[in-house]
Order: structure tokens, then sequence, then C-alpha cells
């Protein structure tokens, strides 16, 4: 157990290295790119591009430049942002951490009901109207890019019915921190929550169906049958337990994924100044230091998601201990 | 040689025709192919417009009477403009001007030329490279395998949209030159090589697990007890026996790539003006959402469609030739 442990870590370690090379070659070694000239903006002349390739470091070699960014990111904690000058790094992603794990987790507590509700009610009546209904609306909710979801949301939420009664409580876009206000924050993400859950309640409502009707086909089901338990007893108790193995891994990669940044989009849409948009605006700007923190920070957790699914799969199955 | 009367391949094609559902979804995909690739058609000669110049100070006629195609505003401070709205009227600006004055209905056929075609042809790259790299770490396992997973590794850990917004703005700010190849940043084989390239480990991983598994099925251990160069392995007792999955992600991967797409060009870092998607068009229509709501919902409700019809297809496809497969990619 000991062993498996150190390993996983090693392999932590190494995955989050090589992404950080991988970024790193990404902006300074593409062909045609040249950071230099990208911050010195689009019409300066040579001499200030020099300028600025000095005072920035990009003179010197890249694994030099590397080694000093990764020190300076782990060691000291003192990366400064390229455009913004003098702004440190990691307290400007933790204060946008708590804004995405407001919305990731809100979300998350949407998708695990609303999809476990849908997947055991089409499972129970499999092959019925209301299963072909509930897997064709998890298809649209699948098929729908969440970022327009969000503006047709916006549309109805602030604009055509924002003065009726259903959506009058519907504050002006923005994030209030849950500390000052929790009324406020839970009604100011609300409906970026369900946004964002749609996509997943879709999926894993389906995933689950399916998982559910091949668990109808085993043994173990067989057998409860046999004792005589209730179908809803069979499908919540036997069933369910399995079938939770497939949803817990996807749950732990896309929860991983979305507070890693992945729900930028949502965040875009909805102006919430979360990990995902801090990300996208250095992008914009190729402020490479807040780039390499945030994709850091996002790698981050997508490994310690992967890792951590890999323990709950030996809660959940004990078949896999033994392995 | 004697043809056995149904092949592997025909039973799935026939249970594929045999599924209403599937056999509708490909119905409406073809539908929406042709009317993209009837834009030209449309903007010439019924709708009598060039969705490609601005035409701010454009007029058009309506009911006899001549209307401004963008207005100046007259809400708030008078700030900004309204272009016209949807007039439902198919030979006339059926759903409105966009803020420079363009017909939308022309611009969202030709958009969505432009979406399904890198949808399409990045899925081409991301199956072609997924094949290869799965097959060749599979096969060939020890060092190689160990550097190519461990790649694709890194890769999967990378947030997808993270890697196709970083290579995107460091591609289309700069374009990309390397030797004798180069691609301006305004190319569309910029949005469709990384579109192809980020999904590769979702693909790649399970066709590398089918061969570690073939490798040491008889066939193909009879194949080299034969003395069958590496090679020809590969490509005739392999790549056939992987090709159920490849072709079982067609759909479904397009259908990703499709939403993939418009998202990097709702971020201005997919299709570049002049050209259109149907994400650049739900963008040009965002400043407008309250006024003119169409210019956005329209382009949105075609990817909803598209994406839908792959998906249903996607399944059906699954279902055909292989209901076991457990495939996710998102």
């Amino acid at each position: 157990m000991f062993s498996l442990l150190i390993r996983r870590v090693a392999q932590m370690v190494f995955v989050m290295i090589g992404i950080s090379i991988l970024v790193f070659l990404i902006f300074f070694a593409t062909p045609g790119a040249d950071p230099a000239a990208r911050i010195a903006g689009r019409n300066a002349s040579p001499e200030v591009v020099a300028e600025v390739r000095k005072s920035f470091g990009f003179d010197k070699p890249l694994p030099v430049q590397y080694a000093v960014m990764m020190k300076r990111l782990f060691v000291d904690q003192d990366l400064t942002s390229f455009v913004n000058r003098g702004e440190v790094v990691v307290p400007e992603i933790m204060g946008a951490a708590p804004v995405t794990l407001s919305l990731v987790l809100g979300a998350a507590v949407f998708w695990i009901f609303g999809s476990i509700a849908i997947g055991l009610i089409a499972a129970a009546t499999k092959d019925s109207f209301l299963d072909r209904l509930l897997m064709v609306l998890g298809l649209i909710g699948i098929s729908m890019p969440v970022y327009w979801l969000g503006e047709i949301v916006n549309l109805i939420t602030q604009s055509r019915l924002h003065d009726s009664w259903i959506f009058s409580w519907v504050p002006p876009l923005g994030y209030t921190p849950l500390t000052e206000d929790p009324w406020l924050w839970f009604k100011s993400l609300l409906l970026p929550w369900i946004t964002l859950a749609i996509l997943y309640i879709g999926l894993y409502g389906r995933v689950l169906r399916a998982s559910l009707v091949e668990a109808g086909q085993e043994d173990y089901i067989r057998t409860a049958r046999s004792k005589g338990l209730s179908e809803s007893r069979i499908l919540i108790r036997h069933a369910l337990r399995t079938s939770l193995i497939a949803f817990v891994t996807l749950f732990g990669l896309d929860f991983g994924a979305l507070v890693g940044g992945s729900a930028l989009l949502t965040e875009v849409v909805f102006a919430l100044q979360g990990v995902g948009r801090l990300t996208y605006q250095a992008l914009l700007d190729l402020d490479l230091p807040v780039i390499m923190a945030t994709v850091m920070y996002a790698s981050f957790f997508v490994v310690f998601a992967n890792a951590l699914v890999d323990i709950l799969y030996g809660i959940l199955d004990p078949r896999v201990r033994v392995a | 040689m004697v043809r056995p009367a149904l092949g592997p391949w025909a039973r799935a094609a026939r249970k594929l025709v045999a599924n209403r559902a599937a056999m509708a979804a490909l119905g409406l995909f073809i539908l929406i192919v042709l009317a993209c690739l009837a834009a030209p058609l449309y903007a010439d000669y019924i709708a009598h417009t060039d969705p490609f110049s601005s035409n701010i100070d454009g007029t058009t006629t309506i009911d006899g009477q001549d209307v401004a195609l963008v207005q100046p505003s007259t809400e708030g401070l008078g700030l900004g403009s309204i272009p016209l709205g949807p007039t439902w009227d198919i030979r006339n600006f059926f759903l409105g001007a966009d803020a420079q004055g363009r017909d939308v209905a022309a611009r969202l056929l030709y958009g969505g030329r432009n979406s399904l075609l890198i949808a399409g042809a990045s899925t081409i790259i991301c199956l072609v490279l997924a094949a290869l790299t799965g097959l060749i770490a599979g096969f060939f396992g020890g060092i190689t395998d160990m550097l190519i997973s461990r790649l694709l590794d890194v890769l999967w850990a990378f947030p997808i949209y993270l890697l196709a917004i970083s290579l995107s703005i460091v591609l289309i700010s700069h374009g990309f030159s390397i030797g004798p190849i180069e691609i301006t940043s305004g190319s569309l084989s910029l949005p469709i090589f990384i579109i192809g390239i980020v999904y590769v480990p979702y693909v790649a991983r399970p066709i590398r697990g089918q061969v570690l598994s073939l490798k040491e099925s008889e066939f193909v251990l009879a194949a080299k007890g034969l003395g069958v160069p590496d090679w020809r392995i590969l490509w005739r007792d392999m790549l056939p026996n992987v090709m159920t999955t490849i072709i079982v992600f067609v759909p479904l991967l397009m259908a990703i790539n499709m939403l993939t797409e418009s998202a990097l060009s709702f971020l201005s870092i997919g299709v570049q003006a002049p050209d259109a998607s149907w994400g650049t068009i739900i963008q040009d229509g965002q400043d407008l959402i309250y006024t003119r709501p169409w210019v956005a919902i329209a382009p949105g409700i075609a990817i909803v469609l598209t994406v839908l019809a792959l998906n249903i297809l996607g399944d059906g496809v699954r279902d055909a030739l292989d209901p076991r497969a457990k495939l996710r990619i998102t």
C-alpha cells in the first residue's frame, strides 16, 4: 500500500513537470512565436524588442528561463505578472479560486442529484416513453454549447422576463463572496450552477442508465430478486452501488478539470472572475507567469482528482483492493 | 473464393439502417450539410446579398418602404446602434442583419460550411494520429510504448480547453512556420490541426488497450510464427480489428470537435474574420443579445441540431458495431 502511494505521488509529480514543460514550450519555442515581440507590441522597433528581451530575461537559454520561472513560482513564490508588473501571481490565483470553487461545487450538487434521479427513473421505466424522453433530453443537454445556453439564460432572466415575477429576484451578473452576503451569493450563482450542470446531468444520467441496465443482467441481481426483494430496493441498494463506480470515475475527472479552469466559458458568460477567466485573460495578454501558475494549478487538480478516483474505486469495489 | 453471405460489416450496416432514430439523424445531418453547401446559391439567387462586406449605411425595402439596415439606438443614452431585426421573409434578411448590416441568414449558411469543415477535417486528423500512436505503442511495447504512454498521460492531465486555447493563442497571432511549411494566421487549417491534436489521447488509449489484448491472440501469434513482418501484421491483422473502434468514434468525435471549434471561435481564437463560423456569429450576437437576440440564437440552434444529429447517429453506429464499447470524451 505504501509503495503504491509513493508510486502514485511520483507519477503525479512527473505529469505536472511534463505539463509545465509543455506549456513553456508552447509559449517560448513555437516557431514564429516571439514573446518579446508580443510584449513590445505590434509596431515596436527592433531596439525596443531587444530591450524587452533583455529585461524579461528572454535572451537566456530556454532551460535556464524555465528553471528560473519554476524556482520563482514554487520556491520563492514571488513570480510577478509580465503585463501588470509588480502583481504577484500566487495570491491572484488564490483570490480567484473561491469563485470557481463556489461555481463548480454548487453545479456538482445539481448534477449529482439530477443525474442519479434521471438514471434511476429511466432504468426503472426502461423502454417506456418516459425513458426515451429523458434520454433524448439528456442528449440535447450534451449537445448544447454551454456559453450559448448561458447567453439564452441571461437573455431571459436579465432582459425579457426580468420584470416579471418569475425572474425579478435575479441579481445583475457578477459574484458576491459567501462571507459577505450568503443569500446574494446563492442568488447570483443559482443560474450559473444550473447552466453548467445541464451538460453533466445529461451525460451522467445516460451513463448511469446504461450501467444500471447492464447490472440488471448480472448474477447478483438475480440472486437479490430470488430473495424476494422489491424492485426499487434491488435498483437502489444493489444495482446502483456497482453502477456508481463508473460514475465516480467520470465525476473525479470532470470535477478536477472544472475546478482547474475548464469552467471558463461559464465564467466568461456570467461575468464571474474565477480561475478560468483569469487564465483566459492571461492567455490573451500572453502573460506567461500567470498562465504557468494557472495551468500548474489546473493540472494539480486534474492529477489529484485522478489519484482520488483510484482510492474511491477501492472503497466502492472490493475487487480492486485485491488486485 | 466464395464470399460469405453477410460479413460483419454488412450485418452492422443492416442493423444501422434498421435503426429509425439513427437514420432520421443521418437525414437531418445530410440536410444541414446540403443547406450549408448551398450557401452561395442562397446568397446570390434568393437573398441577393453579400454576407462578407460591411453594409452599415445600406437600406432594404420592406413592404414598399426603405428601412436602414443599422439604425442609431433610441434606447438609453442613444449610443450604439441596432441592426435590422428578423423579417421572417426568406428572400430578404430572414434573420435580420448583424451590427455591420450583413445578412445573418446568409452568414449562418456560410459559417456552417466552416464549422462542418473544421469538425470533419479535425476528426480525420485526430483518428489517423490516434490510430498510429495507439497501434505503435500497443504493438511494439517496451520503450516506445513507455514514451508514447507518458506523453499521452501528460496531455490527458492537461485540461483540453486550456491546451486548445494555449495553442490557438500562440499560433493564431503569429501563424506557424517550420521549414517549407508556412501557415498564415487566419488560415482554417490552424483550428483544424489544434482541435485534431487535443483529443488524440482520448482515442489512442482505448486503441492501445485493444492492440495489447490482440497481440496475445492466436492469429497474431500464428502470423508472427510464420515470420510475417511487423508492419504487415499491423496493417493486415491489427488495423482491421481496431477499425470498429475508430468508426464508432467518427460521429461522436465530430460532435465534440464541432462544440470545441464553436467555443474557440466564441472566444475569438478560432475562425478569424472575415471568415465566419457558427461560433463567431454567436460572438457577433453577444453584444446584441438583449436587442437583437436572433443573431446569437440562430447559430446556437444550428449547432445543437447538428451535434444532436451526430450524437444520435453515433449511438446508432455504436449499437450496430460494438454495443459494449465504452467511449467517452468531453
